[in-house]
C-alpha cells in the first residue's frame, strides 16, 4: 500500500461528536453515585455529601478526552502504520539496550561512593535493588516461562521468615541461612505448582493469588511460631565474613582501620543486594540459552506445539516456577537481615501487585525493563508525596493502559533467543 | 456462643452458611458467564461487587437524608440504582479494558484486568476514603426457628429476604438465559464465538451485555452484603471475589447451576469450619478446597471438560 498517496484524513465530524456525547453520558452514570456522593462521618452516624462540581469536571474531561482520541487517531491511521513503527522502534531500543546497560551498571557499582551517596539515597537504592531482584526472579516465572503468579510474595515472606527463625532460634548466620531460603521456597513452590499446573494457565493465577493469602493468613495467626501481627524482631544483621559491623574491638571499621561510621553496613548491604541482583540476572541470561530456558520461551508462544515435540509442559512449567520462587526467597532473607524486624504487613496482595507491576511495566521478558519500572516504581512516590496516595491508582491504570497499548511491556523481549544459523542474522542478545 | 453442641447449634451454622452462600453465588455468576464466553477470568468482578455495595449504601444514606423511610419502597429503590449504577461499570470495564484485548496474547486480559482491579480499589478508597463504613440496621428481628433452652436458633427476616432475592434472582436469570433472544444468542456465544458471529449474532453486544448482566448480580450481592454485615470498606472485594471465584470453579467453571452450587457450598464450608474448627482459617478453608478440586476434579462438581483443540 506504500505506493499509494495517503488518503487526507477525513473525520466525520458529527460521528465523532455523537461518540464523545456518549462517551460523556457513560462517565456521567459513573461518576454520579461514587464521585458526586461522599460518605462523611459525622457524629450521628455516617451522613452525605456531595460534590456535583467534580461530576461536571469529570464528564467535561472524558468528553474532551475521547474527542481528542477520535482525532488522534483518525489522522494517524490506526492499522497500517504503528505496527511498523514498532518494529522499528523496538529495532532502535535493542541496540541502545547494551549500552543503557553497561551505564546503569557502572552507575550502580559506583553509586554508594559518589559524593552526594548519603544514607538516603544509600537506603533508597537497596530498596529499588530489592526490587529489581524481585522482578528478575518474577520474570523467569511471567516473562520466560508465560506463568502468571500473583502470590509471588508468599515465597518472599517464606524466605524472609525462614531466615529469620533459623537465625533467631539456632543461632545461623546470613550467609548459612541463604541457601536454605532459596530452597524452601522452591520447594513450596514444587508444592503448589504441581497440582495446579497441569491445568490451563488462567487457574494458576488464582490460585498463586490464595496461596499468598493463605501464608500471609498462616503468618498471622501463628502466634508461638511467627509472632503473629507483632511479627519477629531482632533478627541479626548480616556480618563481613565474620566481622560485626560494630563500634569498638573486632568490628569491621577497627579492623581495617577505619573510623566507625554507621554508613559501613548501609553500604554493605547495597553491594549484597546488588550481586544478590546481578548473580539472578546473569542465572536468567544463562538459563534462556540452556535446553530448559528455550522450552520456556517456546511453552509461553505455544504450548500444544511444544507437546507435539515432546517437551513435558509440567515439568518445564514446575522448573521455571520453583526458579523464580528461589529466587524470591533469597530475596526475602535479604529483605530480613536488612530490616531487622518484619511481619504480615510487609507481605500483602498489594506487594505482589507491585513486583508484577514492575515486570508488566518493564516488559515481560526484558531485563532492563524491569530495572527502568523499578526504578520508576519506587522513585515515583519517593519525589512526588503529594502523589503518594495516587500511586496505586496510577499502577493499575499504567496496567490497563500498556496492556493496551503495547501488550508485551514497553521493553518486550520477544525475540527467540536461540536461532538456526541460517535463518534470519542471530538475534542480538538483549539484555 | 462456641462450643454450644448439639442439633440446634448445627441448624443455625446451617442457616448462616446458606445466606452466605446465596450471596457467593451471586457473584460466582459473573465469573462463570464471562469465563464461559471469553474464557478469561474477570479479576475486577470483585471490585464490582464492592462498588455494587458502595453505590447501595450512597443510595441509603441519600434516601434518609431525604426523609424516605418507608423500607419496602427503600429497599426496591436501592436496589434499583445499585444495579443500574453497577452495571454501568460493569460495561464500561469491558469496553475500557477488555474488548481492545480480544484476539491479544493470553496473558494481556488477565493483566489489563488485575491492574482495573488495583484501579478500582484506589479510586474508591480515594474518593470515599479508608476508613470502614458502618450502615445503621435497617432490616431487624427474625423467627425463632428452635429453642432448646440453652441455644436458640434464630432465623432473622434479613437472612429470609437474602435466600429469597437470590431465589427469585436465579429463576428469573435462568429464565432469560434459556427463553429470551439474549440468552439464545448468550449461550451461542458461548459455544462458538465465530460461528455465532457469521450467522448474525452480534458477538459485542453479547459480550457487553453478559458483563452487564454479572454486575448487576454483583450489585444485588453487594447490596445483600452491606445490610446482612452492616460494614463495607473499599477492600471487601478482593476476598469476596476470591472465594466467588473459587465457588465458580467448584461448582464447574462456565456453568450457572454449579456456580450457584459453588456458592452454597463455599458458604457452608465457611460457616461450619468457623463454628466448630477455628474462625481465623477460615479463608484458608475456602482457598484449600480450590487447589484440591483443582488436582482432583478440575473440572468442577457441574462443569464440562476443556478440550482445547489446535
Amino acid at each position: 500500500m506504500a505506493a499509494h498517496p495517503e488518503p487526507a484524513p477525513r473525520i466525520d465530524v458529527v460521528a465523532a461528536l455523537k461518540e464523545a456525547g456518549l462517551a460523556a453520558l457513560v462517565a456521567l452514570g459513573l461518576a454520579i453515585p461514587l464521585v458526586g456522593f461522599q460518605t462523611v462521618e459525622r457524629i450521628d452516624g455516617l451522613g452525605i455529601d456531595t460534590r456535583f462540581g467534580w461530576v461536571a469536571v469529570a464528564v467535561a474531561a472524558v468528553f474532551a478526552g475521547r474527542l481528542l482520541l477520535i482525532f488522534v487517531q483518525g489522522s494517524r491511521h490506526w492499522g497500517s502504520r504503528p505496527k511498523r513503527r514498532f518494529v522499528r522502534l523496538g529495532e532502535n531500543t535493542k541496540s541502545h539496550l547494551r549500552i543503557v546497560g553497561m551505564i546503569g551498571l557502572a552507575f550502580g557499582l559506583a553509586m554508594p561512593l559518589l559524593p552526594f551517596a548519603d544514607r538516603y539515597y544509600v537506603d533508597l537504592g537497596t530498596t529499588v535493588l530489592i526490587y529489581v531482584m524481585l522482578g528478575w526472579g518474577l520474570n523467569i516465572v511471567v516473562g520466560l516461562a508465560g506463568l502468571l503468579d500473583l502470590g509471588y510474595v508468599a515465597f518472599y515472606a517464606i524466605g524472609a521468615y525462614s531466615f529469620a527463625l533459623f537465625a533467631i532460634h539456632f543461632d545461623v548466620s546470613f550467609w548459612a541461612a541463604l541457601p536454605v531460603a532459596g530452597i524452601l521456597a522452591a520447594f513450596l513452590g514444587v508444592l503448589l505448582g504441581f497440582p495446579v499446573l497441569r491445568l490451563r494457565g488462567d487457574y494458576l493465577a488464582i490460585v498463586t493469588l490464595g496461596f499468598g493469602e493463605i501464608i500471609r493468613i498462616i503468618l498471622l495467626n501463628w502466634y508461638d511460631f511467627t509472632g503473629g501481627p507483632n511479627g519477629l524482631s531482632g533478627i541479626p544483621r548480616p556480618s563481613f565474613f565474620g566481622l560485626e559491623f560494630s563500634r569498638g574491638e573486632g568490628g569491621f571499621a577497627a579492623t581495617f582501620g577505619l573510623d566507625y561510621s554507621p554508613m559501613h553496613r548501609l553500604i554493605f548491604l547495597y553491594y549484597v543486594i546488588l550481586v544478590l541482583a546481578l548473580i539472578t540476572n546473569l542465572f536468567t541470561l544463562r538459563i534462556r540459552r540452556l535446553p530448559v530456558g528455550r522450552a520456556w520461551e517456546a511453552l509461553r508462544e505455544d504450548e500444544i506445539a511444544c507437546r507435539a515435540l515432546g517437551i513435558n509442559p509440567t515439568i518445564t512449567k514446575l522448573s521455571a516456577f520453583a526458579i523464580g520462587a528461589m529466587f524470591g526467597g533469597f530475596a526475602g532473607a535479604f529483605f530480613a537481615t536488612r530490616q531487622g524486624f518484619i511481619s504480615p504487613e510487609s507481605f500483602t496482595f498489594l506487594e505482589s501487585a507491585l513486583i508484577l507491576a514492575v515486570v508488566v511495566l518493564g516488559g515481560m521478558g526484558s531485563q532492563t525493563g524491569v530495572v527502568i519500572a523499578a526504578l520508576f516504581l519506587v522513585l515515583l512516590p519517593e519525589f512526588a508525596r503529594e502523589l503518594a496516595q495516587f500511586r496505586m491508582l496510577l499502577f493499575g491504570g499504567a496496567m490497563v493502559l500498556i496492556m493496551i497499548w503495547r501488550p508485551r511491556g514497553l521493553l518486550a523481549h520477544r525475540e527467540p533467543t536461540v536461532r538456526l544459523s541460517d535463518g534470519p542474522p542471530a538475534a542480538e542478545q538483549s539484555a | 456462643m462456641r462450643g454450644a453442641g448439639g442439633m440446634e447449634y448445627f441448624l443455625q451454622q446451617l442457616i448462616n452458611g446458606l445466606t452466605l452462600g446465596a450471596i457467593y453465588g451471586l457473584i460466582a455468576i459473573g465469573y462463570t458467564m464471562v469465563y464461559g464466553i471469553i474464557g478469561m477470568i474477570n479479576f475486577a468482578h470483585g471490585e464490582i461487587f464492592m462498588i455494587g455495595a458502595f453505590v447501595s449504601l450512597i443510595s441509603f444514606l441519600v434516601l434518609g437524608t431525604i426523609g424516605l423511610t418507608w423500607i419496602p419502597l427503600a429497599l426496591l429503590i436501592v436496589l434499583i440504582t445499585a444495579m443500574l449504577f453497577t452495571s454501568i461499570y460493569g460495561w464500561a470495564i469491558e469496553r475500557i479494558a477488555y474488548r481492545p484485548l480480544r484476539g491479544s496474547f493470553r496473558l494481556a486480559p488477565l493483566i489489563s484486568a488485575i491492574g482495573m482491579s488495583i484501579f478500582l480499589q484506589n479510586y474508591v478508597q480515594i474518593l470515599q476514603g479508608a476508613r470502614v463504613k458502618p450502615l445503621q440496621p435497617v432490616i431487624t428481628g427474625g423467627f425463632v426457628v428452635a429453642d432448646s433452652g440453652d441455644f436458640t436458633v434464630v432465623l432473622s427476616y434479613l437472612q429470609i429476604i437474602i435466600m429469597a432475592t437470590t431465589l427469585a434472582l436465579m429463576i428469573g436469570f435462568w429464565a432469560v438465559i434459556t427463553r429470551t433472544p439474549f440468552g439464545r444468542s448468550q449461550r451461542a456465544c458461548q459455544q462458538d464465538r465465530l460461528m455465532a458471529g457469521l450467522v448474525g449474532i452480534n458477538v459485542d453486544r453479547t459480550i457487553s451485555l453478559t458483563f452487564v448482566t454479572g454486575a448487576a448480580l454483583a450489585a444485588v450481592a453487594g447490596l445483600l452484603v452491606t445490610l446482612y454485615y452492616g460494614v463495607i470498606d473499599f477492600f471487601i472485594g478482593f476476598l469476596a471475589g476470591l472465594k466467588a471465584f473459587t465457588a465458580a470453579v467448584l461448582g464447574g467453571i462456565g456453568s450457572l447451576p454449579g456456580a450457584m452450587l459453588g456458592g452454597l457450598l463455599i458458604g457452608l464450608i465457611e460457616a461450619f469450619w468457623a463454628a466448630y474448627f477455628d474462625s481465623e482459617y477460615k479463608d484458608v478453608a475456602a482457598f484449600s478446597i480450590l487447589v484440591l478440586v483443582l488436582i482432583f476434579k478440575p473440572t468442577g462438581l457441574l462443569g464440562r471438560p476443556e478440550v482445547e483443540k489446535v
